[in-house]
């Protein structure tokens, strides 16, 4: 892939600011590619943000925008829309007029504003927010607004910091779902900064990893997620089931590893000390052993059951204490309660090793 | 609850001590005063030039206060620096000091015989006894009180709405024009008022700067000394109708909601 597929390109750039820092940073995003940023809180994504959108300048390294480098660019002559998490809706101007701040700031005549900012709202849904003072707004309402701030002046590139971090679950999902679909009508390039890993999975064509100022991990969402390259990436991303582990012995690239006692299968050609994980939602639970093709049945007992919606957790001592997630009907038609016995039943391919 | 009720009770009534003696003297210096003195004393032109020429300088001290004070608020709300600390309790003096200290100090720097006071001299500003020594001396222990007002205004800011408005294509001036400085309106209003009042009130520097020409403070301690107390009671009075104006003014201006 040549250079001119990249809109946006970080060349080792590091900082220090504050308690964060950005470690020797890369980065290619693809011309009109919906690229998530995932990682934990504190791990310098605002931060990273926050150099793109020329806020913050590096100490080192290079910002490359559309074939400029715009490292020292001030954030006015970038075109790059910003919406940071609290979403910072000027308090003192109505919907309308932060819509068209960044218009009238350009010069646009009142009759082009007026005709843009009515096109975009009706597409974002917030034509009838338009006279409202910001203060009365919803979160998910000021999350559309300040979207349709940041789209106004069709930036080359759009920065969303935890874009759905300050909504109640439900307004997540609705908001989620709303991203995806003006995705579709509107073509942007965006940068979506998060530490959960379903906007991930649901939202990025792309993503990295980002753990202490890091990229420790860049692909696609599913890539990311079934092959995580290490222990932090693997915790991260939703792997509950993390063991510590020996190798024992290997036939033909299935591994029998020693976990704390018990002996788990898994397709790996490593060798000693390792770290082993399954994915809750990877585990059968059964009542009895019978009839399961799996390679890893183990017994145990539940010690745990909590709700995880739309999941319940329920917590299995088989020698370790095991998450497996199944679903709310599932979990009734099994009849499961606390100290009953139950057997897991997991593939050896499920098994990460690293 | 109860208990709750009675320690409010209490501390109820030892505000209303605090209030009564507040209000003991504003309450009886009007009622002293008869209406015919007020009406001569208004008519007085010792009076009323004393009057214009405290508000005129008390304005020109406020609104130099504002040009010059405004962006320094804004530098030390948003740039950390190498002694800022200091910088800080410098700005902090002129609160700090007896007032007539604090004339001394202006008259120290900036007389004519001094080098800055000779090239003052030379634009035809000369601060001994004159409207430009109130102005100067007013400046000096009013000033401070804007521009830690304004600076509190602009820390209140989410600098957040500053990003934005620059990503969004405006420069800093601009941002600068149309977030922070109406998003800080309020503080920077309320400084200047009370700018403005301190200024108004200020004897202990006018005394050592510039007695003359005579400022209204000056003018009641004047008219105490040479004729007793009946004789400054209705400067006083007029004096305290125009401070509860402003102060009543200022309390509405202030009072509007401000922004989450």
């Amino acid at each position: 892939m040549n250079s001119d597929d990249f809109l946006l390109t970080l060349k080792s750039v590091s900082k220090r600011l504050r308690e964060f820092r950005l470690v020797d940073v890369n980065l290619d995003v693809r011309r009109g590619e919906y690229f998530v940023v995932m990682g934990p809180t504190g791990a310098g994504k605002t931060l990273l943000l926050q150099i793109i959108a020329g806020i913050h300048y590096p100490d080192s390294g290079k910002v490359i925008l559309d074939d400029v480098d715009v490292t020292y660019l001030s954030p006015e002559r970038r075109s790059i829309g910003y919406v940071p998490q609290n979403y910072a809706l000027f308090p003192h101007m109505s919907v309308r007029e932060n819509i068209a701040y960044g218009l009238r700031v350009r010069k646009y005549s009142k009759a082009d504003v007026d005709v843009i900012v009515k096109e975009l709202s009706r597409e974002l849904g917030v034509s009838h927010l338009l006279d409202r003072r910001v203060s009365t707004l919803s979160g998910g309402e000021q999350q559309r607004v300040a979207l349709a701030r940041a789209l106004a002046i069709e930036p080359k590139l759009l920065l969303l910091d935890e874009p759905l971090a300050a909504l109640d679950a439900e307004t997540r999902e609705e908001v989620r779902d709303y991203l995806k679909k003006i995705r579709r009508s509107i073509a942007f390039t965006a940068i979506h900064v998060t530490h959960d890993f379903v906007e991930a999975a649901a939202l990025g064509d792309r993503m990295a990893v980002m753990i202490n100022g890091e990229i420790v991990q860049v692909g696609e969402p599913s890539d990311v997620m079934n092959k995580p390259r290490n222990e932090a990436v693997a915790s991260f991303t939703g792997f509950k089931n993390i063991f510590r582990g020996a190798v024992r012995g290997n036939v033909g690239g299935l591994a029998e590893i020693d976990v704390g006692g018990i002996r788990i299968y898994a397709v790996t050609n490593r060798v000693g000390e390792v770290t082993v994980a399954v994915r809750p939602e990877s585990i059968i639970i059964a009542l009895e052993p019978v009839k399961m093709s799996a390679r890893n049945i183990l017994k145990g007992v539940i010690q745990e059951v909590s709700e995880i919606p739309p999941f319940v957790s329920v917590i299995v001592d088989v020698g370790v204490p095991m998450a497996v997630y199944l679903t709310r009907s599932a979990f009734e038609d099994l009849g499961l309660e606390l100290g009953k016995i139950v057997y897991l039943a997991f593939k050896a391919s499920d098994v990460m090793v690293f | 609850m109860r208990g709750v009720d009675g320690l409010l009770l209490m501390f109820s009534a030892a505000g209303s001590l605090v209030i009564l003696a507040l209000l003991m003297p504003v309450v009886l210096a009007p009622l002293m005063t008869k209406p015919s003195d007020l009406a001569t004393t208004l008519m007085d032109p010792e009076v009323l030039g004393a009057l214009s020429v405290t508000f005129s300088a008390a304005t020109a001290a406020t609104i130099f206060a504002l040009i010059l004070g405004v962006p320094l608020a804004y530098v030390m709300a948003r740039m950390n620096f190498a002694f800022k600390g200091l910088l800080e309790s410098i700005l902090s003096i002129p609160l700090a000091i007896p007032h007539s200290v604090a004339g001394i100090l202006v008259l120290l720097a900036y007389h004519s015989r001094t080098p800055i006071g000779s090239i003052l001299g030379n634009l035809g500003i000369v601060i001994e006894d004159a409207v430009w020594g109130i102005i100067l001396a007013m400046f000096f222990v009013s000033a401070p009180i804007l521009i830690s007002s304004a600076r509190a205004g602009f820390s209140m800011i989410d600098e957040n709405l500053e990003h934005v408005a620059r990503s969004l294509g405006a420069s800093h001036l601009k941002t600068f024009l149309t977030i922070s400085l109406p998003l800080s309106f309020r503080a920077i209003a309320s400084g200047a008022m009370l700018t403005w009042t301190r200024a108004v009130s200020e004897v202990g520097a006018l005394l050592i700067v510039a007695p003359y020409p005579r400022s209204i403070a000056i003018l009641v301690i004047q008219r105490f000394e040479s004729f007793g107390l009946s004789a400054a009671i209705p400067i006083t009075v007029i004096l305290l109708g125009i401070s509860l104006l402003v102060v009543f003014i200022m309390n509405r201006v202030l009072r509007g909601g401000s922004y989450p």
